[in-house]
């Protein structure tokens, strides 16, 4: 509408902001919130061995400082630029929603930031100094405190990024109260943050298991030690993640009814909110079992298997963020914005007069007879390009032949007639936002796709016609 | 295109969050000091490369890449999370130019997070594999060689973007990044960018190797520390030098659509600074070596102010240049949500007027017609059909209304809606039954 249309015809937009956003959900939970306690923990079994096991003591730091290596290599590269890489992400694919968030939540994100360069900064440090921390056991206490410290603030930035993300789904507050503070007060923070807390704390301890059978070799004297207390620091976040897990399953339906007055219940939400329980209990019970199996005999386990809790996890957490993502649909701000980035105050003047008029960039501020399949894909492109493609993944195409059965021509009036009530009965979707002529025009240029197969490319590879406005026309009145 | 018919988008209807002038002050400063860490690591990894090449043949040169090397990577970092102020900044105050820059040179974009993420992997592996690869130094040379032909190409991806920005006019003639770098002022800039990096560098190691705490004799005994000092402070006043004639041509550029006394005063202000710096580096050059460093205190503030004066005149132009388009993009979106309201008034006082239709028929349209037609198929069976198995079983209706199963498999299943009433039921199984 007032952006040029960057769109992915084949992976769909959706796709390019999951793939950054989860890498780096993931290298944060399980490399850094979750890992760096387990590696400061390490480190300061170390330091207390030297007065009782002082033959230890060397192994124990050796192992923790690899640890922190890779935590520090992965964070910094590939972590931090897939940060910065959701931003860059959601600005190509929601500009809309991503500038207004970044408006109301300027300070939180301001604080975040700065919390970010202190971890950054924290990082570096706690890594180069490790040499420098070996030359006495005042540095080296120093050193472990300065870990603490650094874990302390790689949780916060989790925990405000958290409230961010639960005021994206908040119902209701937005217009009465758009602060930070609603975000945080929304009744899903607390359980999202226990949870993500529990979870991270987990995914370090496997992290760190994995990495042990690496580090560790067979005659390393803390193989045992390590190994049982790595198992017993993933038992003890379990209670924590699955109790915030727990908590959070039973809010999600009270939390969709405030969100979906329409409908709610809709059979895709219900196999999404089923598979849930099956995901929690088969990632976490991999993760228990393999703790146990591990603090009952560390030496026989295989190591070769010890990715598989840590990719159970993972998967675990992928659906999970899936989750969230479904239940804020058909919005991308709670009663705000709807997923294609027009505002739901704004439909009633986009109904009156179609969305063309109002777009300002478009190659057909009108339909008309001999425009009408180039209006159809514009109405496409402004509507429905956020989340849908025309033969990629969610294609419309398909997802029509879906409904009237493949390899039948699909028919114009039955899918306008299902456009027009669509958001009644798949409450996922928004209403359609644009008037009777843009939708003849928009359910053309879908049958043309049927019938012609043509890939749609975004402004980034057309580039961008302009709607101009005229500018006289704001002073007539 | 003549001004009465322009391109003005609407602008997001929800207020700055701070006063204009804080934000403006927090992207300059937040921006220099970004610029600063990516100079430092761009320069950096240009000069390791340089020395590591030169190492081949003169052994001492490799023990200095090595040492540049060790600095690189933790500026990078720093460059990094520096960059994440101005980012949010720039996207508060200018958000509709620089997303839409964003958008139109997309795949680029888009592409700046893998490329950084692989280059930064490159400069660890460059720098914990140095003891290593001893024996293999081609390929130790190709590693820093790839970062750094990266590092020359990821500038012209920023610079397309916050060049493009200034431009709404020229938006609708760009297909893609490249077509953005022809737009005039993106080389100019360019090239006034690395040869600051490279003098801030000079500036940097002059410093690195000259601090109290440096362990000179051990890192870099195979040199005379003045001679370093002066080859590094020769790289800064070498750079700054070509600077008069970089920065002129970047001015000389520019589209006059930004351009006022103001922009240009306080760029000869800040030239006016970098004088006197310049000399103060010629004596140092040319003095005496037990004297070294004397003036390094003033070069650095001098320059410091030059460098501030030089970001203020590069927003000063971006605020010129953008300043009619905002003036009108905010009338735009004032007079958009006068319609709105229009609109809305209409669209409730046309809803009080339609013709009030029975309530069964009002539900059977919200929800049934979607998939529904009275006698064929459309996605589910026809109205005719529901008739044939519920007419006689009001219960069994309602049940499956509202939970749904699937009876027929070549359909898809029906969504349920439990949120109906028994009220509503009836009344649209009344209208469905009548059929």
């Amino acid at each position: 509408m007032d952006f040029p249309l960057f769109h992915l015809d084949f992976m769909g937009n959706r796709m390019l902001v999951a793939v950054i956003a989860i890498l780096h959900v993931l290298i944060n939970h399980a490399i850094a919130v979750g890992f760096i306690p387990v590696v400061t923990l390490m480190e300061y079994l170390g330091y207390k061995s030297e007065k009782f096991e002082p033959e230890k003591s060397a192994y124990w730091d050796k192992f923790s400082h690899n640890l922190l290596f890779v935590s520090f290599v992965i964070t910094t590269t590939v972590g931090a630029l897939t940060g910065v890489g959701i931003w860059f992400a959601a600005s190509l694919v929601n500009p809309a929603s991503i500038a207004s968030l970044i408006r109301v939540f300027y300070m939180a994100w301001f604080t975040e930031w700065v919390i970010f360069v202190s971890e950054v900064g924290m990082i570096m440090l706690y890594f180069l100094t490790w040499k420098r921390s070996q030359k006495s056991r005042k540095a080296k206490r120093q050193h472990i405190i300065f870990g603490a410290a650094l874990s302390i603030f790689s949780w916060l930035t989790m925990a405000i990024i958290v409230a961010i993300l639960g005021f994206m789904m908040d119902p209701g507050n937005w217009n009465a109260d758009n602060t930070f503070w609603s975000g945080v007060l929304n009744p899903l923070y607390m359980p999202q943050l226990v949870f993500r807390t529990g979870l991270a704390m987990m995914m370090g301890g496997v992290f760190a298991l994995f990495l042990s059978s690496f580090f560790i070799k067979k005659d390393n004297p803390i193989k045992v030690p390590a190994t049982r207390t790595i198992s017993l620091w993933t038992l003890f976040w379990t209670p924590i993640a699955l109790l915030g897990a727990f908590i959070y399953y039973l809010k999600i339906p009270t939390f969709m009814m405030g969100n979906l007055p329409v409908a709610l219940g809709t059979q895709e939400y219900q196999e999404w909110y089923g598979s849930l329980k099956y995901i929690i209990i088969g990632g976490v019970g991999l993760a228990v079992l393999v703790s146990l199996l591990l603090l009952w005999k560390p030496k026989t386990f295989p190591k070769g298997w010890l990715w598989i809790p840590l990719v159970m996890l993972f998967g675990f957490l992928g659906t999970f963020e899936r989750i969230r993502e479904f239940i804020r649909k058909p919005y991308v701000i709670a009663d705000y914005m709807y997923a294609n980035g027009l505002l739901k105050e704004d439909y009633p003047l986009y109904k009156r007069d179609g969305i063309l008029p109002h777009s300002s960039f478009t190659s057909t501020p009108k339909v008309t007879e001999r425009n009408k399949l180039e209006a159809g894909q514009n109405v496409f492109l402004i509507a429905c390009t956020r989340c849908h493609t025309t033969q990629g993944i969610n294609s419309i195409v398909t997802n029509f032949e879906k409904m009237y059965g493949e390899n039948k021509p699909l028919n114009v009036d039955a899918m306008k007639a299902y456009v027009q009530g669509m958001h009644n009965v798949k409450s996922y979707m928004p209403p359609f936002p644009g008037n009777e002529a843009e939708l003849d025009a928009l359910v053309a240029y879908v049958k043309s796709l049927q019938d012609y197969p043509t890939k749609l490319e975004g402004a980034q590879i057309n580039g961008t016609a302009v709607n101009p406005y005229n500018i006289k026309l704001l002073h007539q009145e | 295109m003549f001004a009465q018919l322009q391109l003005v988008p609407k602008d997001i209807p929800i207020p700055l969050p701070l006063p204009e002038g804080v934000l403006i002050t927090l992207l300059v400063v937040s921006f220099l000091l970004h610029i600063l860490f990516v100079n430092l690591m761009l320069g950096g990894s240009i000069l390791t490369l340089w020395f590591e090449i030169k190492g081949l043949k003169n052994k001492r040169y490799d023990k200095l890449a090595y040492q540049i090397a060790q600095t690189i990577t933790v500026n990078k970092s720093l460059a990094v999370v520096l960059g994440v102020a101005p980012l949010l900044t720039i996207n508060v105050l200018y958000t509709i130019y620089f997303y839409s820059a964003n958008a139109l040179t997309g795949k680029y974009w888009i592409m700046l997070v893998p490329l950084v993420a692989l280059v930064f992997l490159l400069l660890y592996a460059h720098k914990y594999t140095w003891k290593i690869l001893e024996i293999n130094k081609s390929l130790h040379i190709s590693i820093i060689a790839l970062a750094v032909v990266s590092f020359l190409f990821i500038p012209f991806i920023f610079l397309a973007n916050v060049n493009l920005m200034l431009f709404p006019e020229k938006w609708n003639e760009i297909h893609g990044f490249f077509s953005s770098l022809s737009l005039p002022n993106v080389l100019p800039r360019y090239f006034h960018f690395i040869v600051a990096s490279l003098a801030i560098t000079g500036l940097f190691m002059f410093y690195y190797i000259s601090r109290k705490t440096y362990e000179f004799e051990t890192h870099l005994g195979v040199f005379k520390k003045a001679e370093l000092q002066k080859m590094f402070y020769s790289l800064a006043f070498g750079a700054t030098t070509s600077q008069f004639i970089f920065g002129s041509l970047v001015f000389l550029t520019l589209p006059s659509k930004g351009i006022d006394w103001d922009l240009f005063w306080m760029i000869s202000i800040g030239i006016s600074f970098a004088i006197p710096a310049m000399i103060f580096m010629w004596k140092e050059i040319t003095g005496p070596n037990e004297k070294m460093g004397r003036h390094f205190i003033k070069v650095v503030s001098l320059l410091t102010i030059t460098i501030v004066f030089m970001g203020t005149g590069r927003h000063l132009y971006r605020a010129n240049a953008l300043e009619p388009h905002q003036k009108l993009m905010a009338e735009r979106t004032a007079k958009h949500q006068e319609l709105v309201k229009q609109a809305t008034l209409e669209a409730k006082m046309g809803l009080s007027a339609q013709a009030i239709l029975p309530p069964g028929e009002t539900l059977f349209k919200q929800y049934c017609t979607v998939c529904h037609k009275i006698s064929e198929r459309l996605v589910g069976p026809p109205v005719t059909e529901m008739i044939e198995v519920y007419a006689s079983d009001f219960s069994g209706f309602k049940k499956w209304v509202r939970t749904p199963g699937r009876k027929r498999m070549d359909y898809p299943a029906m969504t349920g809606f439990p949120q109906l009433t028994d009220q509503e039921l009836v009344d649209l199984g009344g209208y469905i039954f009548e059929q």
